[in-house]
């Protein structure tokens, strides 16, 4: 029996010539990420594990997205004690303000995740990186504690699901509504325990972004990890971005799948989930008269370059619906940068959009755009569950950037097809 | 090693952000996240959960995000073990790693009735239940996960193997 593209790294990285799904198996990791809600926890169980150091400085990632800049005392400290570990440790992957965004971001625009290795992060996003042909996957502090005194991690080795994307996405269709789409077809806990692997024709018509965008969501299904196969974007990706030696994996002609989905991504609508869970999706058709009060365009779904060029490209010249409010969350400093020198601030605060230094705030409710009681936001962000962005009483709705930007400027939930 | 208590039931896909919600992750002191543990789907909970009692719920439990401070909410807030049908892959993980006791059990949780006592037997996975005077049969665990439980979770099962 053949294996699976997952399966295949993961038996490398296990000095295994095989594994099958529902082994337990010890595997080396190329990368050990945390942030400054997760990896303050994984620092004191790292300091009960009793090694002095971490097992390798340079595959060891801090970033402080989550309630950075500062957003009270509470994060200030956690921060500081983050960043004490990275100083003390000699960290080299540390990003303070002013270099960091929002890691799954950062990760791969700091070349430090490539195709074939094996990342764990603590934050279940960390299965973004797949779009560059790695497995990764998100843990949680503990596991992060021993990964970075070990440079180990036990896993079961998944089963998978395999989606066979064909033809091309039309008009404002994106990863994101993709992704959503089959979220809405399998549940949130339709991939549990298990790898999603796209593959078909129809991946050579997503770029990198939308890649990043639909890995990015394979938690909301319940999934251990979504991965993309390699081509040529992700070699040029990967070129333009990071020296490390990268290895790429096929899946075999004969790897077990539990199941098969074939996708035509041609006749795919703009699609959003409503509150309060990602799967209850609906084709923009569907939507009806949904008025809102705010919109979150950013994350690390969202917050590429391409995100933003979508939203400017409606947004320009046009104004935000009164009494709505628009925040935009570029996903890094660099996105940030490229952003402002092709216009696209401009057209945004122009249009009455705010511009948000790169973090997670409203993503997570954290800070920086919370909803109250009974408010309702389009959110490009990939959670709509209840109080995510604030009361519980609020309502969160998952959308694209081009879904997200259309409806700032009608104030109902709108097909990007309607503004001209 | 058992557990005795009386159940908090909940139904499907139970997520991170309402066992302890964002606002609340600038602090990573068990207690305090205790204080706001399952908050926003019962706020009652943290007041009235007492020492031993037990979670039951349905399909994925803990889905969402991969903050341990949720089996650590959970934990402090008393609590002696979760029983679902199935868990969110991280949650399982982080509550075997932590020594938050789980158990997956479809036959429980169709049983089993909010407010019922119920007892769990970790060596053997039976659920009892006082109540109606029911039992329940657990799977259990792969012999490497039990070797992570037997050394109170991970920290102690990697300490082990450093030596
Ligand atoms: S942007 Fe949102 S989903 Fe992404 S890492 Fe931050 S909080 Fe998590």
């Amino acid at each position: 029996m053949g294996m699976t593209m997952t399966q295949k790294i993961l038996a490398a990285h296990a000095g295994l010539d095989e594994v099958k799904a529902g082994q337990l198996i010890e595997v080396n990791l190329d990368l050990v990420l945390g942030n400054d809600i997760t990896a303050p926890v994984a620092i004191k169980e790292f300091s009960k594990i009793g090694t002095a150091g971490v097992f390798d400085k340079k595959k060891v990632a801090l970033v402080p997205d989550h309630f950075t800049p500062n957003k009270d005392i509470k994060s200030a400290e956690q921060c500081k004690v983050l960043r004490a570990f990275a100083v003390e440790k000699e960290i080299e992957n540390y990003f303070e303000v002013g270099q960091m965004g929002i890691e799954h971001g950062l990760i791969p625009e700091k070349g430090l995740v490539v195709a074939g290795d094996v990342v764990i992060g603590a934050d279940s996003h960390t299965c973004t990186y797949g779009a560059l042909g790695a497995f990764s996957t998100g843990i949680g502090s503990t596991d992060m504690a021993a990964g970075m005194a070990t440079g180990k991690a036990w896993f079961k080795v998944p089963g998978a699901l395999k989606f066979v994307l064909k033809g091309k996405p039309s008009g404002w269709v994106s990863g994101k509504d993709v992704i959503l789409h089959i979220i809405g077809m399998i549940g949130v806990d339709g991939a549990l325990y298990k790898s999603m692997e796209f593959t078909g024709d129809g991946v050579a018509n997503l770029s990198m972004d939308d890649r990043f965008s639909m890995a990015n969501m394979a938690i909301e299904a319940g999934g251990k990890n979504g991965i993309f196969p390699v081509d040529d974007q992700t070699v040029a990706y990967m070129n333009a971005h990071s020296e490390k030696p990268f290895k790429v994996y096929e899946a075999d002609e004969d790897a077990a799948y539990e199941a098969v989905y074939e996708i035509d991504l041609s006749q795919l609508s703009p699609t959003v989930a409503f509150p309060h869970l990602p799967e209850n999706t609906r084709p923009i058709e569907d939507v009806g008269e949904v008025k809102i009060d705010q919109v979150v365009i950013g994350s690390c779904t969202n917050g590429r370059i391409e995100d933003l060029r979508v939203a400017a490209k409606l947004l320009k010249g046009k104004q935000v619906a009164k009494n709505v409010r628009v925040i935009i969350f570029p996903v890094t400093q660099k996105v940030y940068l490229q952003a402002l020198r092709e216009g696209l601030i401009e057209t945004f605060i122009e249009a009455g959009a705010v511009v948000s230094t790169p973090t997670c705030g409203p993503c997570l409710g954290g800070h920086m755009g919370i909803l109250a009681k009974g408010e309702r936001a389009v959110a490009t962000t990939n959670r709509n569950f209840v109080g995510r962005m604030g009361h519980p009483e609020s309502e969160v709705y998952l959308a694209s950037p081009a879904v997200a930007a259309a409806s700032a400027i009608t104030g109902r939930i709108t097909n990007p097809e309607e503004i001209q | 090693m058992k557990a005795a208590g009386k159940v908090f039931k909940y139904g499907s896909n139970v997520d991170t952000d309402v066992i302890i919600p964002a606002r609340y992750l600038n602090t990573s002191d068990p207690s305090e996240l205790a204080k706001h543990c399952m908050e926003d789907i019962d706020a009652s909970f943290a007041e009235v959960v007492k020492q031993g009692d037990i979670i039951v719920a349905d399909k994925n439990f803990g889905c969402g995000s991969s903050r341990e401070h949720a089996p650590l909410a959970i934990k402090s807030a008393g609590v002696s073990c979760v029983i679902a049908k199935t868990f969110a892959r991280i949650f399982y993980r982080n509550a075997i790693n932590i020594g938050l006791p789980i158990m997956e059990c479809e036959p429980a949780v169709d049983g089993i009735e909010a407010g019922d006592q119920i007892e769990v037997d970790f060596s053997t996975g039976v659920i009892s239940n006082r109540t109606k005077g029911e039992t329940y049969q657990a799977e259990p665990f792969p012999a490497f996960i039990q070797k992570i439980i037997a050394a109170e979770g991970l920290v102690g099962y990697t300490r082990k193997h450093m030596e």
